[in-house]
């Protein structure tokens, strides 16, 4: 027997080494350096990491290859999503600077975990090979379960952290058993060669295989937070460092949405018609019982959980569809959602202090009259998730839901324009607070530092950029998800 | 000026640099603030005026045009041009948001800064919407006029202004999404037809969809206007927003915002789907008539003048509805000059108000009466405003309505004849409103400390009297404007319905035949 070497081809791998580096670098920082220096230190080489990283992520952009026996895929859909996934980790490390500091969290760790959550979701998006996929997957969660409970002596950042990782790992197992349902009606783990299974013929449709699908869906649909697996959503949000929920709601939906149209795109596309309901049903309920939640919360980082389910309702409109148009779609809006919603987590970061987070409806009262370009910038941020022209949360929406009405969903359409209205009204209510009503309290003195102000004038930049000039950003997406066409 | 010039684009973009320009202003100089933006929307008029000047009237083709690429392969386009009917709007737009920058001079006291950058935005989604013929760039403008005037009214409003600005807000919202959809349906299948994707309207009203598509398309977009315009039964939000907003707000939402809807039927609901059009021709006359009738008599029982105004608003919009959709010259023509006198005199019927609020303080017909004594100043120019609203010949008013009724009589006489009780209703309501207030014996002892208008106020005033009277007593200079366009789109939309016309039947149709 020969045992064939894996080539080793580490000029393409290069993003993920520099991030695995940064990140060990990191922790043995956390247990040599002096503690007082260890944030600052921590960070600057977190975000040197992830810049470097992105400057290589870039320049394999256009580059095809298949590594390390299929195990591992370089394309631009993975690329696209590596870049996102180090947009996030770069946006959250700025702000975590100082929000570490204030919260006198552990800084080595939480950095190295940070970066160890990044790794898994660059190898998840990038591999046609359920295994890796899988491996991608477990690194990204484990490393998040931790920095759920990074807030010592909170009990919600406790509870946070082990809600996650109890629901969590029910919901890997689903993941898991579905692809070895899967593995065991087709004897295949590559999810190409899966496809060109089911097409060569000899394929029958069971129901083992299809059960197969539907435990992938509620893998799948767990770490995208759709309904009904959203249960955890809310109080793991709402428990976590708030830096932390940003990066959940951002990069880990980002990447979970990568690895889910990866591989239902590429194994099970030849099924579409097969699971398409299946979807329509979990995104439309996603929608409305997101939105219709988001309703009635008074505390702004609960109703932004809520709201970040109703936005993977609208992904999923587009995914139901299956077509070029809806999966560039998918990539814009969730690019233009991770600015708009690292930025909404900024300001709900600045309204806090120490040990009291400030982060119900009430504290926002009167922001406009105190602080007029914080309360801006977060009606901005605000009313780009509530798709309002000409912030980039519109267009967004608009590819989305006209991927949805090229493809004849015009009741699938109709459901998600009717819930952005609903959407609308909730988002408004911060509004309102902010501007309509006059403050409690006293406000006492923001800690207005250079880290956060960074990245909300990113954020702000972003947003009216993308919304008024969209056409570069969708032909990258376009670009991306070249591979599945 | 020549031709190149991207005058339109100017216009659009002009309040939005002026609303950077003063949000970077310092805050506590509030002279300056208010000057700039004075200085920004004056400069903004004059701008406007060669549009005026300059319009080739023999044409009834879109003038100014200009068209830039945006997004290509999806052929989303910056496309920009006006006709007669946009253009007099868009005349409209600017020389009243000049007056609601003066009226709001003294009113405004809190947040400075933000209410005048918010007028500033209105205005660019205002020109902007008027001024859009790419369907996606159109709807950009349409949902961006919310948000200034959502907080124009949440801020500055009255005391129930949140109830009124989320109500506003939702009401418009939900029509104006389903028109999005409605977008984008007529955008594939006019794609899928003709193998050409675009939003440009001027092609896609070359569409032939099937009826049934028609109607659910039309009804998306009839929806969203007409929850605008505002028409019977959508109607409910205007009374409340009316009410609720500051003076200024009122007028731009009376004079402007309101005739987006009606704008919108005629640029796009009406040319765009044929078939439905003539299928709904009768539906929404009858809804324009209820809420001419309904309209006045609310209008009668209403104790708020501002309330009572926003209720006449409701009235003169269904004249406006009436003419527009009587398809004859005269009825068309009617309706849009009705839209110009309803900027000009609710409009000033609203600044009228408003200045007596900021006297005493509350709107209540009760708490007045005999302030011609008090304020004899401000009753001349009531008078002569409400005689305008009442459409006395001589004032723009009068213009305006005889031409609709002409117009609905030559359509269906029953229509002429339910519209023309409005007129008497009409002439109940705002004299008998008029004698409560400002005749009659001072009643109230606060009412005798008043003080007369100020020159600010006066200056105000005058020059919408002007208009009142040059509109009414020469219309020709502003109806030979919208003449070629008018007679243009008349004939277009005839050859765009005449298919479905031959099949129709009904009164509407047959009277409309000969």
């Amino acid at each position: 027997m020969v045992i064939r070497i894996p080539e080793l081809a580490f000029g393409f791998i290069i993003p993920e080494l520099i991030i695995t580096v940064s990140a060990v670098v990191t922790l043995l920082l956390a247990a040599f350096a002096r503690k007082d220096s260890v944030g600052a230190v921590a960070g600057a080489i977190t975000l040197t990491g992830a810049g470097l990283a992105m400057v290589f992520t870039c320049a394999l952009w256009d580059v095809n290859a298949s590594l390390y026996n299929a195990l591992y895929t370089i394309d631009n859909f993975g690329t696209f999503f590596k870049g996102l996934a180090l947009i996030v980790a770069m946006l959250v490390t700025i702000l975590s600077l100082s929000y570490v500091e204030r919260e006198e969290m552990v800084k080595g760790e939480y950095f190295s975990l940070l970066l160890f959550g990044v790794l898994g979701m660059m190898i998840m998006v990038s591999s046609n090979h359920f295994i890796t996929i899988f491996i991608g997957l477990e690194v990204m969660s484990i490393a998040v379960y931790v920095l759920c409970g990074l807030l010592s002596g909170n009990a919600r950042s406790a509870e946070s952290s082990l809600k996650y990782f109890l629901l969590g790992a029910f919901a890997t197992a689903f993941l898991l058993y579905g692809m070895a349902l899967v593995y065991a009606t087709t004897g295949i783990l590559d999810i190409r060669d899966i496809a060109s299974y089911i097409g060569s013929g000899t394929f029958g449709l069971t129901p083992m295989f299809m059960i197969g699908i539907a435990m992938l869906i509620v893998g799948f649909g767990f770490k995208t937070a759709s309904v009904p697996f959203h249960m955890w959503t809310p109080d793991v949000y709402q428990g976590a460092p708030t830096s932390i929920t940003a990066y959940m709601a951002t990069g880990i939906k980002a990447a979970a949405f990568g690895a889910f149209l990866r591989v239902f795109y590429t194994a099970f596309l030849p099924l579409l018609a097969n699971w398409s309901d299946m979807i329509w049903l979990i995104a439309v309920a996603t929608m409305t019982i997101g939105n219709i939640t988001a309703l009635v919360q008074d505390d702004v980082k609960r109703m932004l959980a809520y709201s970040s389910i109703a936005h993977a309702g609208y992904i999923l409109v587009a995914f139901v569809v299956g077509d070029q148009l809806s999966s560039a779609g998918i990539l814009y809006y969730l690019l233009v959602y991770t600015f708009m919603n690292i930025g909404a987590f900024t300001i709900v970061i600045l309204m806090g202090r120490k040990g009291e987070e400030n982060t119900g409806i009430d504290s926002y009262a009167g922001l406009a009259g105190r602080h007029p370009l914080i309360a801006l910038a977060m009606t901005v941020f605000l009313l780009s998730l509530a798709g309002i022209p000409p912030l980039a949360g519109f267009m967004g929406k608009f590819y989305v839901l006209s991927a949805a009405v090229k493809a004849k969903y015009y009741w699938l359409a109709v459901i998600g324009v009717l819930n952005s209205v609903v959407a609308v009204y909730y988002y408004l209510r911060v509004v309102m607070a902010m501007y309509f009503k006059e403050s409690a309290g006293a406000f006492g003195k923001t800690d207005f530092s250079p880290a956060y102000s960074l990245v909300i004038i990113i954020s702000l930049w972003a947003l009216f950029h993308m919304g008024v000039f969209p056409r570069d950003f969708l032909l990258i997406a376009q670009k991306s998800i070249g591979i599945f066409m | 000026m020549d031709q190149t010039f991207p005058l339109l684009s100017t216009l659009i973009f002009l309040p939005l640099a002026g609303a950077l320009l003063v949000m970077l202003l310092p805050r506590r100089n509030a002279l300056l603030i208010k000057v700039s933006t004075l200085l920004l929307t004056l400069i903004e008029f004059a701008l406007s005026l060669p549009l005026f000047f300059q319009f080739n009237e023999k044409t009834a083709a879109m003038q100014f045009v200009e068209q830039r690429e945006w997004y290509p392969e999806w052929g989303i386009s910056y496309l920009l041009g006006i006709d007669g009917i946009s253009m007099l709007l868009v005349m409209l737009t600017t020389f009243i948001t000049v007056l609601c920058i003066l009226c709001s001079w003294e009113s405004i006291k809190d947040k400075i800064k933000e209410y005048y950058v918010s007028f500033l935005i209105l205005e660019t989604a205002m020109i902007g919407a008027l001024c859009a013929l790419d369907l996606v760039l159109f709807y950009i403008f349409w949902e961006l006029m919310l948000i200034p005037m959502y907080l124009l009214i949440g801020v500055w409003g009255g005391p129930n202004r949140i109830y009124a600005a989320v109500k506003f807000f939702l009401f418009t919202m939900v029509g104006s999404v389903l028109m999005l959809v409605a977008i984008m349906t007529l955008y594939f299948h006019f794609g899928r037809e003709s193998g050409a994707y675009t939003f440009n309207v001027f092609e896609l009203y070359k569409a032939d969809l099937p009826a049934a598509m028609q109607y659910w398309l039309f009804a998306a977009f009839a929806l969203s206007f007409a929850i605008k315009v505002p028409m019977f039964p959508f109607h409910t939000w205007l009374p409340d927003a009316h009410t609720e907003a500051p003076t200024a707000g009122s007028v731009i939402l009376a004079a402007v915002l309101l005739k987006m809807g009606v704008y919108g039927f005629l640029r796009f609901a009406m040319p765009l789907f044929p078939a439905a059009l003539v299928a709904s021709t009768a539906l929404i006359s009858w809804l324009a008539i209820i809420g001419i009738v309904y309209g006045a008599v609310m209008c009668i029982m209403q104790t708020d003048l501002k309330r009572l105004i926003a209720y006449s608003s409701v009235s003169h919009l269904g004249y406006v509805m009436l003419g527009i959709f009587a398809l004859n010259m005269q009825g068309f023509q009617g309706g849009i000059y009705q839209m110009l006198n309803h900027g000009i005199s609710t409009g000033g019927l609203f600044l009228i108000v408003g200045m007596i609020y900021e006297r005493r303080h509350t709107r209540m017909i009760a708490d007045f009466g005999g302030l011609t004594k008090v304020m004899p100043r401000l009753a001349v120019f009531f008078m002569i405003v409400t005689l305008s609203s009442i459409a006395l010949p001589g004032t723009n008013g009068f213009v305006g309505e005889f031409l609709i009724l002409l117009g609905a009589f030559r359509s269906n006489m029953l229509y002429g004849v339910l519209a023309s009780t409005g007129v008497i209703l009409g002439a109940v309501y705002m004299l008998w409103m008029f004698q409560r207030v400002m005749f009659g014996k001072i009643v109230r002892e606060e009412n005798r400390g008043l003080t007369d208008l100020t020159k600010r106020e006066s200056a105000i005033l005058c020059t919408i009297v002007l208009f009142v009277f040059l509109m009414g007593l020469y219309p020709g200079a502003f109806l030979r404007k919208m003449d070629a366009s008018a007679a243009g789109y008349l004939k277009f939309l005839q050859a765009r319905t005449a298919v479905y016309a031959a099949t129709a039947s009904g009164p509407v149709r047959q009277a409309e035949a000969k």
